[in-house]
């Protein structure tokens, strides 16, 4: 393993220690708002826990994945690889259907995107995966049966085209921020 | 055969990504589960039935730091369209509801970087009205 320089030691310190005071500002938030509404506070903890229980499935799935991904260097080049800057078409179409087939509420996936941007992908593949993201599979005859069917089919090739605008925007700014 | 120190470096490594994930994880549930039991209220408070565009705005500005599954934003959708609200509208909650995320924005800043996740987001508040717009005129023709 390559040794860590100082920067990049202090800026993983200051994101690890960013989270800690992200929760902190919410706990503080929630004994203000049990201050004057200890009703709703009592019901936003209980589906907090509610949603905990579903989460933890996904997240040793996606441990275990990643830990995957850690292990087998060859498939973290090849992901890379086929969603790196030169990917072109092919890192798109992995980037849209990667974003359409993953399940689950984001946060667990963000360690893993993180762990991509690291190792090259475009800032444009990971928006377009997390847009892609916003198509789910399961809940589409859902939609069908509250709008419609040409409803459903219509919004989902608007999400699924735009995603790639979505990508493509995001990187434009980025790059001309960088300028 | 996969050696075994590198097994215990790798799982190391995960480990260590999964520490630094949960305070964000636990902090974005926590604010997404009080956030999410407003929104019915402000439908209920009259913020709609202004003109089409003002209300789709505002639809998808709700949606945005919204959070929840999908179907939560289909009954909500449902029921802005039993109030006799626009289909532009309607989609443009939609569309907020599962592209925009203000709530998780803190955790995928943490993660991916403020100006990404900043841009992507209000990219996405701005493609939610356009997809609304196109969707429905794309049903009208």
């Amino acid at each position: 393993m390559s040794e860590q320089t100082p920067a990049k030691e202090r800026t993983r310190s200051r994101n690890s220690r960013g989270g800690w005071w992200f929760l902190l500002a919410v706990i503080l938030l929630y004994l203000l708002i049990a201050l004057f509404d200890i009703e709703y506070a009592r019901r936003s903890l209980q589906h907090f826990l509610k949603m905990g229980r579903d989460l933890l499935p996904v997240l040793i799935l996606v441990f275990l994945f990643i830990w995957l991904f850690n292990l087998s260097s060859s498939m973290k080049e090849k992901l890379v690889g086929l969603s790196g800057r030169n990917s072109g078409i092919k890192g798109w179409i992995v980037a849209v259907t990667g974003g359409i087939l993953s399940h689950g509420p984001i946060y667990p996936w963000y360690p893993l995107l993180k762990e991509l941007k690291g190792h090259g992908v475009r800032p444009a593949l990971i928006a377009a995966f997390l847009y892609a993201r916003s198509i789910k599979l399961p809940w589409l005859p859902l939609m069908a049966h509250y709008f419609g069917l040409t409803y459903m089919l219509v919004l989902t090739f608007y999400m699924v085209l735009f995603s790639i605008v979505n990508g493509w925007l995001v990187e434009k700014l980025l790059r001309r921020g960088d300028v | 055969m996969i050696e075994r120190k590198k097994l215990r470096q790798s799982l190391k490594q995960t480990t260590r990504s999964f520490r630094q994930l949960l305070p964000v994880l636990v902090g974005g549930l926590l604010l997404a589960c009080l956030v999410v039991q407003v929104v019915p209220q402000l439908i209920h408070m009259g913020l709609f039935g202004h003109d089409t565009f003002t209300d789709t705005v505002m639809a998808a500005a709700i949606a945005s730091v919204s959070t929840g599954q999908p179907v939560v934003s289909y009954l909500l959708a449902g029921e802005l369209q039993k109030a006799g609200i626009e289909l532009v509208t309607v989609t443009a909650f939609l569309t907020a509801w599962i592209t925009v995320g203000v709530v998780s924005l803190p955790a995928e800043a943490v993660m991916l970087g403020w100006h990404f996740s900043l841009w992507r987001n209000l990219i996405a508040f701005l493609l939610s009205i356009l997809i609304a717009w196109l969707t429905v005129v794309t049903l009208h023709v």
